[in-house]
């Protein structure tokens, strides 16, 4: 079964400070061990996909009626929190499997290395035929 | 039952083997799309029989034939179902005028020529290049861009659709439109090559090797245009480049800046190998983009050390450059050799009047976080090192930008 593990530019706890304010070796522990946990992942034959999206700034939003010239609106957003950051598809055996994987993911570290308590959004991929 | 053949070994002789079938088939008869289809065909059966049959004696010989079979019979089908619907005799399968017979490297710029046609997007030129000259499969190329084999598998064929439906149709492009279109050619090798350079990045080893796919058709480009410059120059550009990739990038796959990289990771017989090349491109006299580029590249090669680099020459060859090539990434590099050549203040004032133009663009951002550092601006080159992260579209350059902001502000 296939899961999306989420993950937005909020839904870290209050207290938590952006990266732009972390240590360079906060951040570097913080890349690796995301690339870790791919790597595990991988390792493991559950990996899908794993994505980083650019940043809010680059953000559009976008809105059409189907006819005339569509509304595109640019960032930067006031609820940037709001976007999402990246996402992971996992393919595994249970439901139980990806909460465990969604809670490696939440507990990434950040500064003193403390994890971030990240929230992490777990969806199930919709299936073509129930089995 | 151990297989008769090593595996691997199928897979290269398909490669080579499937593009010069198609080449042979084009020729007879004339029609690229059904062509390339009916070879297609050929390599699953090729896949199927020869590892455990082992290979034929000639593979192209073979592909060939039975794709010649495929694509007869499906003529034959197609009278007969015209016959039924139309209650006439079922016509022949008309013969057509084969193409002018080959000479050498003739058969790899038949179709380089093809498939860089002007009607394609150089998304879908490359794909196409990939399949029929590179001899990769479409599941092969699909990966190396990470997308669905289905979703690659109908790029190729729309892409063959447009060029059908295209007032100018496959064939081998008159004498006067050939500069215009090799150009074209080039173009797709580069973006092949650049493909590849920034997914090494990614360490993902079960992609193909883009870089190395580009420096092959490069390198058959060569063979049957010996004499044009500005295709050794691309070749000799990306062997220069090519070489420095045991060292742009660290144990966890971070990004390496020049200035920072182990010089002695570099790969010296690629060098010594871009350096011969560029020389004989550029003694006859032609000098284009990409052997300018190359000759940059050879001066950085040079140096065994970042400080011996000599900016003052790599800033007269970017001024060539910005003659023959213009563009705004060309003019920020020139500006970046000028701050390297003559101070960071210098390089600033250029940059300034770049503004504009590459407004938003992370390399702007990026070099002026180089040389506002450099003046020892450290608020500015904070500021400047977080807009290009906020803006590169390159996960390990954002990482790199953002650890240099963080050096920076801790002091």
């Amino acid at each position: 079964m296939k899961f999306m593990l989420l993950q937005s530019y909020g839904g870290v706890p209050e207290g938590v400070p952006p990266m732009s304010e972390w240590t360079p070796e906060e951040i570097e522990a913080h890349i690796d061990f995301q690339k870790d946990l791919n790597a595990e992942l991988r390792e493991r034959g559950e990996l899908v996909e794993a994505q980083a999206l650019t940043a809010p700034q680059l953000a559009k939003f976008v809105v059409s009626d189907g006819s005339g010239a569509p509304l595109v609106t640019d960032g930067p957003f006031p609820e940037s929190k709001e976007l999402l950051a990246g996402y992971r598809m996992i393919d595994v055996d249970s439901p139980e499997r990806a909460i465990e994987i969604a809670a490696r993911g939440s507990a990434a570290p950040g500064p003193g290395g403390r994890p971030i308590k990240q929230t992490i959004e777990v969806r199930e991929v919709m299936g073509a035929i129930e089995h | 039952m151990a297989p008769a053949v090593r595996p691997g070994r199928v897979e290269d002789l398909l490669r080579e083997a499937a593009p010069r079938a198609l080449a042979a088939l084009v020729r007879r008869f004339g029609d690229f799309a059904d062509a390339d289809d009916a070879v297609q065909e050929a390599m699953i059966e090729a896949a199927r029989q020869w590892p455990a049959e082992g290979p034929p004696e000639n593979p192209t010989g073979w592909l060939v034939h039975v794709a010649s079979r495929r694509m007869t019979d499906r003529a034959r089908s197609e009278a007969a179902r015209r016959a039924r619907e139309q209650a006439v005799a079922a016509e022949p399968v008309p013969p057509l005028p084969p193409l002018p017979a080959a000479e050498p490297g003739d058969d790899t710029l038949l179709l380089m020529f093809m498939c860089c046609h002007p009607a394609l997007s150089p998304a879908s030129a490359v794909a196409l290049t990939l399949r029929a000259v590179g001899g990769l499969t479409t599941a092969e190329i699909a990966t190396a861009f990470l997308v669905p084999e289905a979703t690659m598998a109908q790029r190729i064929s729309r892409a063959k659709k447009t060029v059908q439906e295209s007032p100018e149709p496959f064939r081998m492009p008159a004498a006067s439109e050939r500069a215009e279109r090799l150009r074209a050619v080039l173009r797709a090798i580069y973006l092949i090559f650049n493909e590849g350079y920034a997914a090494s990045a990614g360490a993902d080893l079960a992609r193909v090797d883009l870089s190395a796919e580009a420096i092959r058709l490069a390198r058959i480009v060569r063979l049957a245009l010996p004499r044009e410059p500005e295709t050794a120059g691309l070749l000799a550009l990306m062997l220069l480049t090519d070489a420095r990739r045991p060292a742009r990038t660290g144990e966890r796959g971070e990004l390496v800046p020049l200035e920072e990289q182990d010089r002695e990771l570099w790969d010296r017989q690629l060098i010594e190998e871009g350096r011969t090349i560029l020389a004989t491109a550029l003694a006859r006299g032609a000098v284009g983009e990409y052997q300018l580029q190359a000759a940059i590249a050879a001066e950085h090669a040079k140096a065994r050390r970042a400080e011996e680099t000599d900016w003052r020459e790599i800033l007269a060859l970017y001024g060539l450059l910005e003659k023959v090539a213009p563009s705004p990434p060309v003019a920020l590099n020139r500006a970046i050799a000028a701050a390297m050549a003559e101070g960071p203040e210098a390089g600033l004032a250029q940059l300034a009047e770049l503004g504009e133009e590459l407004e938003g663009n992370h390399r702007l951002h990026s070099a002026r976080a180089h040389l506002l550092e450099r003046t020892g601006d450290v608020d500015g080159a904070v500021r400047e090192y977080e807009r290009a992260a906020a803006l590169t579209r390159s996960l390990p350059e954002r990482d790199y930008l953002t650890k240099r902001a963080a050096r920076l502000r801790r002091g």
